[in-house]
């Protein structure tokens, strides 16, 4: 889309020359949508998989969602609805509460979340509710950091494979480069100090200022919690070059034990909260993930630099979260008993998705990253490829999509420097629904054997051929 | 240590501003009628609160809206998980009805046109980026909501141009000020993208006429500018004369589905009409498909909450409902607003006549020792400080003429909207026996 000419007055001398009538950033394609991830997605809305009325229709295993655990907020729901929702009692404070649009947010909730961070983490960390910055969703959160920490221009560094959504949200308004930290099968995709020097030199040889690092973790799509020693070595590395780290932690509660998810939090905490450390350190948090309700809007934004929340809290002017969700969700977190049991029965129920896919794949001959978060696997089609390349690997992607009908991510959409790899999600459908999906995949291998190999198509085992690279 | 951005140490967050300023005063020492009698009053918060009961009553007799249900069925779990940009479109399909309602069904507005954001702040900024780079310029009419500076430049890095309008002809905007503005940013070398009014104005608390209307869809056809109409107070119009829609006049002109139409753009909200700024319910409508495209996706950064969104499609899909908060809400705040008015003649301050709006822009200028706007922070300091009422100087506003105040009136009790206006009258009367004693020396 380029410059809409219009005819002016000649007579006019005032008249500028034709303008271009949007910005740059309303016609470029830094949203990102015309990326594969979305169009498996868009495959998907045409012919959405139903148990009873479209049974043949493509499975969504592209949205990491988690729906395993409505029922125990529905059951808090059912009890306590005269606290947490207004509406039969008058003087109900729904006034007050309709009023409230204090960028500060609603004290009972921020006190609500930190304790809710901390049980999540075991207790390992303290979170003060004075520095806990809210904002409608993590989207908005990871943006605002970006436009608060880097200047238009600027670079953040990010391990591969990441969230594709990141190319949007980082990016498209600010004005700031992604330069990727590259990251490799073989030691399972750890971030190697080697990795996140190496990227620092290739944004320098860009002429690009660094502005910081910023990691996922647990990772998607990797699903797997980052290692104490390599959280040390990242900081380590960010102090080294005096640059920031945000720790994106929207899924550490979907962690499947909760004794192997370290949060940068901790490390501080390990180091005794240095100054020159713990300032340029800023977690993301969100409950779309870990509570499952991403229709809410609620992200928050945890930093150790004074200067960071508050400039964070007047930019989350642009962007708070309803004060109807606040009380809400204030009423919910703040409840202990309801807290704890949520937690642990969600990580059990993800866990045993998490093994019910792992082990379907399997049968199918198909290897997943050994993860141990997150509501996806990382599935290693990388045998199957016709070429170890990123053409073959959206070649079987297409087939995935249209032949076997499901809707899983790409790889290459990740930025993942490696072709074959898959995020696939498990915890936004039924389990039966898990079941179809797994027999798709393995009647699908099945087929794709014979064709190679000459091989008769076997239903159910034939996994011991079948090993990754 | 570090650094952080530019936009993170710059000053165009705003909040040193004496808007903010006063604020924290009163949040320091705020009156109440019980705890705090002598406390300050808070005058410079343009809140609606006088219907709240309206929707406390609708509320009490439709429990499903806030309690996940429809048709006694939960639904939670759907709304839990709706995070499609699009919005609901039962929502959606609520608002531009009621859009169109407080305008008289005189306009008809889609809802594939309409963009949710979290409140009109973000709704503001989003038609800023999508309108213009960083370095250009929109102009804007004097006096205007201070907030803008922040809304509009802070993260976008656009200009703003002030038109400056004056109390000669009720500051409405000329065709004078129009081209001098225009003039003065491509002097300083700024490309202009657009206009952007406040339709009714605030601080103003005035609809804008027909003639002025005219006059800007006349100046961005020519100038191929955009036009952006915030009526966020559109509801709140409670005299004559009429609201007239920007939409209104260009259907009057033929312009519907020309390209001028296309560069006319509204942004609304729930947060002065519904009195409910809390619950961040704001919304862009546009003509123009790219800016509905683009902006759809910016709401990513800022949705509302679904949580919300089902809440309020309940309550304003309820006709009866709507228009019985539309009518007896404006019959209220003319009653109010009259209050305000005749509290401040009792003591010789007059008013701009104003027909909407939360506030009154109230001409101080004679009290003013000399017509500066030192004097004017020296007026103001007076009144948030020894006269104990929060009220917005016009300097905060870009007003050119000091000694012009915003006053609000719907954020409070009668009582105290009473006792205000006898602090007002004892500061009067003070100042005025120590004029006439000068006067007699």
């Amino acid at each position: 889309m380029g410059i809409l000419l219009e005819l002016h007055d000649t007579d006019d001398q005032e008249v500028q020359s034709p303008s271009v009538e949007l910005s740059k950033i309303a016609v470029s394609s830094a949203h990102g949508e015309d990326s594969p991830y979305f169009s498996g997605w868009k495959a998907y809305d045409e012919n959405p998989y139903h148990e009873i009325h479209n049974p043949s229709g493509v499975i969504q295993m592209g949205l990491a969602e988690n729906q395993v655990s409505f029922d125990l907020v529905e059951e808090y729901l059912e009890k306590h609805s005269e606290k947490a929702l207004f509406g039969k009692k008058t003087n109900s404070g729904f006034r007050d509460n309709a009023l409230f649009q204090d960028y500060h947010g609603l004290l009972s909730f921020r006190k609500a979340m930190a304790s809710f961070m901390e049980q999540i983490r075991g207790g390992r960390a303290k979170f003060e509710p004075t520095r806990i910055v809210l904002t409608a969703g993590a989207t908005a959160a990871n943006e605002l950091l970006t436009f608060i920490l880097a200047n238009p221009g600027d670079a953040l560094l990010i391990p591969t494979p990441y969230y594709p959504g990141f190319d949007r949200d980082l990016r498209w308004r600010t004005g700031v480069n992604i330069v990727p930290i590259h990251c490799e099968s073989s030691n399972n995709f750890a971030i190697t100090p080697e990795a996140l020097e190496a990227a620092y030199e290739t944004a320098r040889g860009l002429n690009l200022r660094v502005a910081g690092v910023l990691i996922t973790n647990p990772s998607n799509p990797l699903g797997a919690t980052i290692q104490r020693k390599v959280l040390n070595e990242i900081l380590n590395f960010v102090v080294e070059k005096n640059i920031h780290l945000i720790s994106d932690e929207i899924y550490s509660g979907s962690v499947f034990s909760s004794s192997e998810f370290v949060s940068m939090a901790e490390i501080l905490e390990d180091r005794k909260y240095k100054n020159n450390e713990k300032e340029r350190v800023h977690i993301v948090y969100s409950l779309s993930k870990d509570l499952g309700l991403p229709g809410f809007r609620v992200g928050t934004i945890y930093s150790y630099n004074d200067k960071v929340v508050t400039t964070a809290r007047r930019m989350s002017s642009f962007t708070l979260i309803s004060s109807q969700t606040q009380h809400l969700l204030a009423c919910m977190l703040s409840d202990e008993k309801f807290v704890e049991k949520y937690i642990r029965i969600n990580r059990e129920r993800l866990k045993r998705r998490y093994e019910m896919i792992v082990n379907g794949l399997r049968e199918a001959g198909i290897e997943c990253l050994k993860g141990n978060a997150g509501l996806f696997c990382w599935m290693n089609l990388g045998p199957f490829l016709e070429d170890p390349t990123m053409e073959s690997e959206l070649e079987i992607w297409k087939l995935i999509v249209n032949e076997v009908k499901l809707n899983i991510s790409p790889g290459s959409s990740c930025h993942c420097s490696e072709p074959g790899w898959f995020r696939v999600c498990f915890a936004n459908m039924s389990e039966n629904t898990l079941e179809v999906a797994l027999k798709r995949i393995r009647d699908f291998v099945d087929k794709m054997e014979w064709k190679r190999g000459g091989r008769k198509p076997i239903s159910g085992n034939g996994a011991g051929d079948c090993k990754p690279n | 240590m570090n650094l952080l951005s530019r936009k993170a140490m710059c000053n165009s967050h705003g909040q040193d501003s004496s808007y903010f300023l006063g604020w924290q005063e009163y949040e320091k020492n705020p009156y109440h009628h019980l705890h705090n009698p002598s406390g300050i009053i808070q005058m410079g918060l343009a809140e609606n609160q006088l219907s709240f009961d309206l929707i406390e009553e609708w509320l009490a007799k439709n429990p499903d809206s806030s309690g996940f249900r429809k048709s006694d069925k939960l639904i939670f779990r759907d709304l839990a998980l709706f995070q499609d940009y699009h919005g609901l479109p039962s929502f959606k399909k609520a608002m531009v009805d009621f859009m169109a309602e407080i305008r008289g069904n005189k306009v008809e507005f889609l809802p594939d046109k309409l963009v949710l954001t979290a409140g009109s702040t973000p709704a503001n900024e989003t038609l800023m980026f999508c309108l213009a780079e960083p370095g250009e310029a929109f102009l804007l009419p004097t006096p205007y909501y201070p907030g803008f500076d922040r809304d509009l430049k802070w993260r976008t890095g656009v200009e703003i141009v002030p038109i400056h309008c004056n109390s000669s002809n009720g500051f409405q905007i000329t065709k004078s000020a129009l081209n001098n503005a225009y003039k003065t940013a491509i002097k300083s070398n700024l490309r202009v993208k657009g206009i952007l009014v406040t339709n009714p104005s605030n601080p103003l608390g005035t609809t804008l006429t027909k003639y002025e209307l005219n006059l800007l869809i006349d100046f961005i056809s020519k100038k191929h500018l955009h036009l952006i109409s915030d009526e966020i107070y559109s509801g709140t119009v409670f005299d004559s004369p009429e609201f007239i829609s920007v939409m209104d006049i260009l259907n009057n002109k033929k312009l519907k589905k020309t390209k001028v139409s296309n560069r006319v753009h509204i942004v609304y909200s729930l947060s002065k009409d519904l009195g409910l700024p809390g619950f961040r319910v704001g919304a862009i409508y546009s003509n123009d498909e790219t800016i509905v495209a683009a902006a759809t996706k910016m709401s990513s950064f800022g949705l509302v909450s679904s949580q919300t969104q089902y809440l309020l499609a309940c309550m304003l899909s309820d006709k009866k409902f709507t228009k019985k908060y539309i009518s007896e809400n404006q019959i209220r705040l003319r009653k109010r607003q009259e209050q305000l008015v005749s509290g401040l003649r009792a003591s010789g301050i007059s008013c701009l006549k104003g027909n909407a709006g939360l506030f009154s822009w109230v001409d101080m200028t004679h009290l003013l020792k000399s017509k500066t706007f030192e004097d004017e922070m020296d007026l103001w300091k007076k009144i948030v400080y020894q006269v104990g009422l929060n009220i917005s100087p016009g300097s905060s506003c870009h007003c050119v003429e000091p000694g012009w105040f915003r006053v609000c009136f719907a954020n409070m009790s009668e009582e105290t909207l009473d006792l205000a206006m006898r602090r007002v009258h004892e500061l009067v009367q003070v100042e005025y026996k120590r004029e006439t004693h000068l006067s007699l020396l």
